[in-house]
């Protein structure tokens, strides 16, 4: 690991105070991600700002949102009485990723800045335009299994790693993030980019902004939600493929529906479409099958992810079934 | 076992001071400039530079490790796992992967488990570390160290300090209800030889007799 500054600084202000006075400064909150980003070689940082000690900790709720802390930990997210009973959704997908020991330790606003774990960006002998710009893309004609089939470009295949994401984007959450010039709010479908031509780009964050917290507005989905996530061991691996899904029904209708995906693309994949074809629909297999052909409407695959394909779907409907009642 | 010592930030209103790196990085430019002798260039060339800067730029680090409070001095870029082994000699907690996959680094962190290879120690100033070493009370094992041992909850050894360490937070966290759930918070430490059955049967008698 290459040396560097160390600060850490009590005040939001000075923190970015501080990131600002260098080009090649760096927050660090958890430090699961980045840590081990330092270690490979791919992040350099001639300085770290941790910002373990802002006040930036709390899980409140302030005028019909809930707001959590931007270094308020995963774990405590998702053993958080309210978030389990208003939103199940949420402590099931972050429950669904890392481990309890890496849980522990990372934060909300470090979980969005995950970056993505194609093995091309972690390996430094292997062209990839997200690490070095211009470079090419290793996984496009390599081995992409683990690769995107929605919005990709020809700069970059690269998915998002986060499940606590894909239920976030599902929940309309917002973004709110202070920096040198004004404090703003970023909903969270304008969080994460598609790589484009700047895949070095994951999101829309400015440099020297400092995510501060999230909000997630009261929505009817504390029962019929599910988030399913498959993967290639039970358990402490990342999404092939997974689905977040909220159901608000009545009477066997649907009156209220959100949909999301991970593994599937560089951001997020939030399923609109599917979702205005299933509001006022009755509960079906049938439907949910539709649903999901709606889906994967512009699905392109790969060389070794055309399993996707058929899985992304099976998945969904999966998701679907379990979350209203169809399957347990 | 006082370590409350004031929390000291290197730089509290976060603006770091124009470093002693910078200083020496600059003085020995100029100096190498003006008379060029050849120990200088060398020094330039080894980046003793960097080498002689990286002792000024020690942080100053309180923690408790085992109940035992420690006035440390440490480089930023030091993770605890290499603080634990390589400066306090606490070789149980071992490195695995070093990366966060599988585990054998696990230490509890005012209570909680987490990868000590992916964490700076400087981000733990005046927190509470507990390591494998840490859980005997004297010659008398930990419960969870007794019942591994009853039920072969290993084969080589490696994993172990950290499925324990694991173990022991995992009755804590109250998760430990079910073999299904066992195993899912038990995922974030990785068994090469397999033992797993052997690893939720120990867990699974520590949790009835109520000790932990």
């Amino acid at each position: 690991m290459n040396q560097f500054q160390y600060v850490r600084p009590a005040e939001t202000s000075g923190a970015i105070k501080s990131v600002a006075l260098d080009a090649n400064a760096h927050f660090l909150a958890g430090g699961t991600n980045l840590v081990d980003l330092m270690k490979m070689g791919i992040v350099t940082p001639e300085r770290l700002v941790d910002i373990n000690n802002l006040p930036l900790k709390k899980i409140e709720n302030i005028q019909g949102h809930l707001r959590i802390g931007a270094l308020v930990t995963n774990t405590q997210v998702a053993e958080n009485k309210f978030v389990k009973e208003n939103f199940p959704l949420l402590s099931m997908a972050i429950n669904a990723g890392a481990s309890p020991q890496l849980r522990n330790m990372a934060t909300t606003g470090g979980n969005l800045l995950q970056r993505t774990r194609c093995p091309y960006f972690f390996d430094t002998t292997m062209p990839c335009n997200k690490r070095v710009p211009g470079s090419g893309c290793g996984a496009l004609e390599g081995y992409n299994r683990m690769h995107a089939i929605f919005g990709a470009s020809d700069k970059c295949i690269a998915v998002n790693p986060s499940d606590m994401n894909v239920a976030l984007t599902a929940l309309n959450a917002f973004v709110h993030v202070s920096g040198p010039k004004a404090a703003r709010t970023i909903p969270f479908a304008d969080f994460h980019r598609l790589p484009g031509d700047h895949p070095e780009q994951d999101t829309t964050l400015q440099k020297n902004e400092l995510i501060t917290s999230i909000d997630i507005p009261t929505a009817p989905f504390s029962k019929n939600v599910h988030y399913l996530k498959v993967r290639d061991r039970s358990s402490y691996a990342f999404a092939l493929v997974s689905a977040a899904v909220a159901l608000h029904i009545e009477n066997n209708t649907i009156k209220d529906v959100r949909l999301a995906m991970g593994g599937v693309a560089h951001k997020p994949w939030r399923l609109t479409a599917t979702e205005t074809f299933l509001k006022g629909k009755t509960v079906s297999e049938d439907t949910f099958k539709q649903a999901a052909q709606i889906a994967m409407e512009g699905a392109k695959a790969y060389e070794h992810n055309k399993f996707k394909l058929k899985l992304a779907p099976n998945t969904l409907i999966q998701a679907l079934k379990t979350a209203s009642g169809l399957t347990v | 076992m006082s370590s409350k010592k004031p929390c000291t930030p290197p730089d509290s209103d976060g603006v770091p001071n124009k470093t002693r790196r910078d200083f020496l990085k600059k003085s020995s430019f100029l100096t190498a400039a003006a008379f060029v002798p050849v120990t200088v260039v060398n020094a330039a060339v080894n980046q003793w530079d960097e080498k002689l800067a990286s002792v000024f730029e020690k942080t100053s680090l309180h923690l408790e490790v085992n109940g035992v409070p420690l006035n440390l001095s440490v480089e930023p870029r030091t993770t605890l796992l290499d603080l634990l082994r390589e400066q306090l000699n606490l070789t149980g907690t071992k490195k695995g992967c070093d990366r966060g996959q599988c585990g054998a680094c696990t230490v509890h962190a005012d209570g909680l488990r987490i990868n000590s290879c992916l964490s700076l120690a400087v981000t733990n100033e005046g927190k509470k570390i507990t390591t494998i070493e840490g859980l005997s009370k004297g010659q008398e094992l930990h419960p969870m160290q007794e019942a591994f041992i009853k039920h072969d909850g290993f084969q080589c050894g490696y994993c172990t300090p950290g499925q324990i360490m694991s173990a022991v937070a995992l009755i804590k966290e109250g998760h430990a209800g079910s073999e299904m759930e066992i195993r899912e918070f038990m995922s974030g430490n990785i068994c090469r030889c397999g033992a797993y059955p052997n690893i939720v049967n120990a867990i699974q008698e520590v949790k009835k007799g109520g000790l932990s």
